[in-house]
């Protein structure tokens, strides 16, 4: 399966007079990993918090899936859809515990959308792909930075989502859990799933991105393969440097 | 959070609850046990005890703080007042003192049904669910949440006082309602039925404590806690936060309006002082000298506070304030957690530390 899993259009956002995305059009097709790059204030954060319902621009569009107008749609309606976020600082639920993470992240709804035998299942088989197994009964509060950033992404896997979207996944990570992370996301990848990264690590970024976009002032400079990226002389000066 | 079975400090408190209950329930019928004023003191305190549980609830479990909880409190006390009245007169043939102040030969039509509890009870929980409903939709749709949630209500129990302070509002005015002789059709002042209320405001507390710890354990206690530590990740993974507030700020609202609905029976008066910001105040204070966020933490910190209350009410009345104040400062600069904190320190209680020590969050 493919197509436009997510098509944002003309989409500005300000703050004050600041404008954090100008005008700004993108589209990230089912299937692909799409990394979203560029120097701090480029308006990447911004740009998940449009798509994820946080902040509402002040003109734009942003459609998933050729159906649900996200603009005009809840925070919980958006994730209802299909559409989950990884925050760039992990936020997790200090007096939980890391399987009743995976819970809430699973059924994601006031009623119960699951039964019990297909919750076990479900947080089994996420702690599984995220390496948490054995901290099942674990307070969250007693986990690593690491382990915080993978409980949260099982988190907003545990429903199987339709667009992923991954805040800085590798921030504050050692190399062994890059690595971990480098696999966890490759094996996330479906055909009908979406997944936008951003980071500012370009070794991770080349990794597991299939496309790039760099942002700019809110504005797209780039949009291709890593390796163009890296070649790109407005991207170099804006951003990665000689 | 622990199960029940294995939480053993909310156990005991459960149990002494329970015993306590017990052993007032007996002493109803014998005519030496307990005697009524240690009983209504008791009866008191276990009211508070109810009020604290209902702002531990949204506070430290949702962390919602609300310092107008003196409203719900109020309401529940002012309807059964305006029950015991009705009541009263229906058997006795007086008409309230206040009401005559005001000309009044009779009572007004509004008070029709008042003669019946039941009657009573609905119009408690409607009104209640009436204004925590409204106030809490619009507040919390519009994302209103901390100080401001906190400022807002402490605004709303002021603004209830005024109300009442008012004569003509019908209600008392400043001097309240009092004169209560009847209760079920037995007089009020009966040793038997003093304590009877106690016993069964100590019952309503043991179940209260029980439903909140169920409630607690329970799915939707766990998005409370969800929600009270970062409300946006959950409301990004699906759940709409408004609903869940909201069911439970409504349901601790019955809670404190339930809590005045025995209080005030056991005081023998209500007035508008009931509805002052002090005493919202107070609430929030005793649930964070007892612990917030721990359900044995809001009954220890009520009945304690109290206790002390009513003693230097009598032998020191002056030294209050200071005293009150003190604990304040105490629980915020050495323990955040209230007195559950101590519990940690071996020279004051050995055998709870030590549970303490293997589980970081007593609950």
């Amino acid at each position: 399966m493919s197509g436009v899993a997510l098509l944002v259009d003309t989409v500005t956002v300000e703050f004050g007079s600041f404008r954090a995305i100008d005008m700004l059009s993108l589209a990230i097709d089912f299937g692909e990993v799409r990394a979203v790059i560029g120097p701090n204030g480029a308006g990447k954060t911004t740009l998940l918090d449009v798509i994820s319902g946080i902040t509402r621009p002040k003109q734009g569009r942003v459609i998933f899936d050729d159906l649900t107008d996200i603009v005009r749609s809840s925070e919980s309606a958006i994730a209802r859809a299909g559409v989950r976020r990884k925050f760039q600082k992990p936020s997790i639920f200090e007096g939980l515990n890391v399987r009743q993470h995976i819970a809430i992240g699973a059924e994601g709804g006031l009623r119960r959308t699951l039964s019990r035998e297909k919750l076990d299942d479900r947080i089994g088989e996420v702690l599984e792909a995220v390496g948490l197994a054995g901290l099942a009964n674990r307070s969250a509060s007693e986990l690593a930075h690491g382990q915080k950033q993978w409980l949260e992404i099982g988190m907003v896997l545990a429903s199987n989502p339709r667009i992923l979207m991954l805040d800085e996944p590798v921030a504050g990570l050692t190399d062994e859990e890059t690595e971990r992370t480098v696999s966890l996301v490759r094996s996330l990848k479906r055909a009908d799933r979406a997944i936008v990264v951003v980071e500012h690590d370009m070794d991770f970024v080349e990794r597991i991105a299939d496309r790039v976009t760099v942002l700019h002032e809110g504005k797209t400079l780039f949009e291709g393969s890593m390796a163009n990226a890296r070649a790109d002389e407005r991207v170099i000066d804006v951003y990665l440097g000689r | 959070m622990k199960s029940l079975g294995s939480d053993r400090p909310f156990l005991i408190l459960l149990a002494v609850v329970l015993a306590v209950g017990l052993l007032l329930a007996i002493s109803i019928a014998i005519p030496f046990g307990l005697s009524a004023y240690l009983a209504n003191a008791i009866g008191q305190l276990a009211t508070f005890a109810v009020l604290a549980l209902s702002l531990d609830l949204i506070w430290g479990y949702l962390g919602i703080l609300s310092l107008g909880h003196g409203l719900f409190f109020g309401i529940g006390g002012y309807v059964v007042a305006m029950h015991l009245l009705k009541h009263s007169y229906e058997v006795t043939g007086k008409v309230p003192d206040f009401m005559q102040f005001m000309g009044l030969k009779e009572f007004p039509f509004y008070w029709a049904g008042f003669g019946y509890s039941s009657y009573a009870l609905v119009v408690t929980a409607v009104v209640t669910l009436l204004i925590a409903g409204v106030f809490g939709y619009v507040s919390f749709r519009s994302r209103v949440g901390g100080v401001y949630f906190a400022i807002i209500t402490q605004a709303l129990v002021y603004v209830a006082m005024l109300l009442m302070f008012r004569n003509d509002t019908g209600f008392g005015g400043n001097n309240g309602m009092t004169g209560f002789t009847v209760m079920f059709g037995w007089p009020i002042g009966l040793r038997g039925v003093v304590i009877a209320m106690a016993a069964i405001s100590v019952l309503v507390l043991g179940l209260t404590l029980l439903g909140c710890r169920v409630l607690l354990e329970s799915r939707f206690g766990v998005l409370m806690i969800a929600a009270r530590d970062d409300e946006v990740r959950l409301r990004t993974l699906g759940y709409d936060t408004l609903l869940l507030k909201l069911v439970i700020w409504c349901l601790c609202a019955l809670l404190a309006a339930l809590a005045g609905m025995l209080y005030v029976p056991q005081v023998g008066i209500i007035n508008p002082r009931l509805l002052s910001p002090d005493l919202s105040l107070e609430i929030a204070v005793w649930v964070a000298i007892g612990g917030r966020g721990h359900l044995i933490g809001a009954v220890i910190g009520a009945v304690l506070v109290n206790a002390i209350k009513f003693w230097l009410s009598a032998a020191a009345p002056e030294l209050w304030p200071f005293i009150l104040s003190g604990l304040i400062v105490l629980v915020a600069l050495v323990f955040p957690n209230g007195l559950v904190d101590l519990a940690k320190f071996s020279f004051v209680r050995p055998m709870i530390s030590k549970r303490l020590a293997e589980t970081p969050e007593l609950r």
